[in-house]
């Protein structure tokens, strides 16, 4: 089925092929629940019992809304596939997560970094989606954007303490930012689907996105007293469905039930 | 004239606000061994909702599909919330959460023995929330009513919790028993590994649980561990039979001048085990818990050192 509010994205997609809106639609699903999969690893081992709760909750927003978007990608495909078929069925070369969301929890500063990167950009992003012209999107956005600024608040002031915490957290805090930083620089790189959606006003030019991210990221590292992290080299391909060792694992652990007993409802 | 309080002791008084009803307050006097007696059964209480993270978190990263994902995930981060509003009665009475949780990684605290039980496969998602939770209703409900105010009204939301995870337990094991004949066959083996251990959850028996005449008395306890017991059974055989299942217990068998079902005797030997710490999970239970514990020490470490530098900032501020 094309996707019909919207003339010049139905006007792009030609019948046979789902177009671009499909594989990003699907590029958001399997970001928001590898992330929520990877949180909800914490579940039982946080490091105090409000912030296991605060981490499940998160991976319960994150987990609602890909479900959201599987539903949408599976609407647009039009090939009679499910949310579950979309996250169970697909091989790691087929998942279009940004390296970044796959990366392990580590310890607790890894898991507030990773989180505190994503989080920036998602709550940008959904803030721009809010007036998409695709209505099923928006509608997500606007479901969505309230949780992600309570994210982004949560993992800034995590990023706060932790930085301008004890020396240990200081420390555990600089070696996740020598580890992840340079994963940051894909959320913002378009793909060729990004790039096509962009060109039709679907999606914003996400270098319209980078002000407000910089100048909170700016806010926050203050607040940490931690110096802004210099130029690295950036890792991408998660988008484009090549991804670090870590994927495989980790789907291999979410699919066992669905791979090992082929069609069953449960 | 005397007063009421002139002739009774504060004991006396204390019981006849007991027999009256009358909820006790955590600024009220009482007796020291009540305020043990609560201590260490909330507090175990509070450590079993934390220690029962465990066996369900096992399978939050496993779930067969996005929806089951979701729900586990929310149930377990329930039992997470009650084990906050556990600890926070439980400090009404004048204890810490720090010190609660040294008694616990130390051993000298209890959680419930069912959680050293491992969970093997996605029935026991089922079963843990049909039959665990079943009986945890079972034995909380009535603390609804328990004597010790801020107890009782931490009861009544984890209450309701409670029997809305029970309800979903018992849908996994009907979606598994209406399926293929291997999910059926998945949910009768959980069945066979959890009908036991769950009827141990209800404590010793009578004559062997020294606690309960006085539990009664202060009306912390209502019902006595047999009573509540046959309860369960009365109650979930039918159930199970609803399913198509068998309860693994040749000696069950509808008592129609009882009304209620005989059943056999429960393994004490097992139960004892496990409480003394000879459960197959008892010792990874416990190291989990005392390794998220300590290696989480650095994160509240610090949290606490930026609240004081924040506060000494706006000290100098203000």
């Amino acid at each position: 089925m094309l996707p019909q509010n919207d003339s010049r994205v139905a006007a792009a997609t030609p019948a046979a092929a789902p177009g671009p809106l499909f594989p990003f639609v699907l590029q958001l699903a399997d970001t928001s629940l590898i992330l929520a999969h990877r949180l909800s690893e914490w579940c039982g081992h946080g490091p105090v019992l409000e912030q296991d709760l605060a981490m499940a909750n998160i991976a319960l927003d994150l987990l609602g809304e890909a479900r959201s978007y599987y539903q949408y990608a599976a609407e647009l495909e039009g090939q009679g596939r499910t949310e579950d078929d979309l996250a169970y069925l697909r091989s790691a070369v087929e998942y279009r997560n940004p390296l970044l969301v796959e990366q392990p929890n580590n310890d607790f500063a890894h898991t507030i970094l990773r989180q505190f990167l994503f989080d920036n950009f998602h709550y940008h992003l959904l803030k721009a989606l809010l007036t998409c012209p695709d209505t099923q999107l928006a509608a997500i956005a606007e479901k969505s954007v309230k949780e992600a600024s309570y994210h982004l608040k949560w993992s800034s002031e995590w990023v706060i303490r932790l930085g301008d915490g004890t020396p240990e957290s200081r420390q555990r805090l600089e070696k996740a930012i020598a580890t992840l930083w340079r994963f940051g620089e894909e959320l913002t790189t378009a793909t060729p689907s990004e790039k096509a959606l962009q060109e039709l006003g679907v999606l914003p030019d996400y270098a319209t996105l980078l002000p407000a991210m910089q100048a909170h990221t700016a806010y926050v590292f203050a607040e940490a007293t931690l110096p802004l992290p210099g130029p690295v080299f950036g890792q991408q391909g998660g988008k484009t469905g090549r991804h670090t060792e870590h994927l495989g694992y980790l789907l291999s652990e979410l699919q066992y039930m669905q791979r090992t007993y082929p069609g069953l409802t449960w | 004239m005397e007063t009421l309080e002139q002739v009774l002791t504060p004991e006396e008084q204390f019981q006849a606000r007991i027999d009256a009803d009358v909820r006790i307050e955590p600024k009220d006097w009482m007796p020291e061994a009540y305020r043990k007696t609560l201590i260490r059964q909330i507090s175990q209480h509070a450590h079993s909702e934390l220690v029962g993270m465990l066996p369900e978190g096992n399978w939050i990263t496993r779930a067969p599909s996005l929806k089951r994902k979701s729900i586990l995930l929310a149930k377990v981060q329930d039992e997470a919330g009650h084990g906050l509003y556990l600890y926070s009665a439980a400090e009404t009475l004048g204890t810490t959460r720090d010190q609660m949780l040294a008694d616990l990684h130390s051993g000298k605290a209890k959680y419930s023995s069912i959680f050293n039980y491992p969970t093997l496969s996605w029935a026991d998602m089922g079963c843990v929330g049909w039959l665990v939770d079943g009986a945890a209703i079972l034995n909380q409900v009535p603390l609804c009513r328990t004597s010790y105010g801020p107890y009782a009204r931490a009861m009544v939301r984890v209450c309701k919790e409670e029997s809305f995870h029970q309800r979903q337990g018992f849908e996994i094991m009907q979606t598994l028993c209406e399926g293929a004949p291997e999910q059926k066959a998945m949910a009768q083996e959980a069945l066979n590994r959890w009908w036991w251990p769950t009827l141990m959850m209800f404590g010793p028996k009578d004559a062997d649980s020294p606690n309960t005449e006085q539990s009664m008395k202060w009306r912390i306890k209502r019902f006595t561990n047999d009573e509540l017991r046959q309860k369960f059974v009365d109650m979930m055989v039918p159930q199970a039979e609803f399913l198509g299942l068998t309860v693994p217990d040749e000696k069950v068998k509808w008592n129609e001048e009882r009304q209620a079902y005989d059943f056999g005797e429960v393994n004490w030997d097992e139960f004892w085990a496990v409480v003394k710490g000879n459960g197959l999970c008892n010792q990874e239970r416990l190291q989990a818990r005392v390794s998220a514990h300590e290696e989480g020490a650095w994160v509240r470490e610090a949290a606490n050192a930026h609240a004081a530098k924040r506060a000494a900032r706006e000290a100098v501020a203000a």
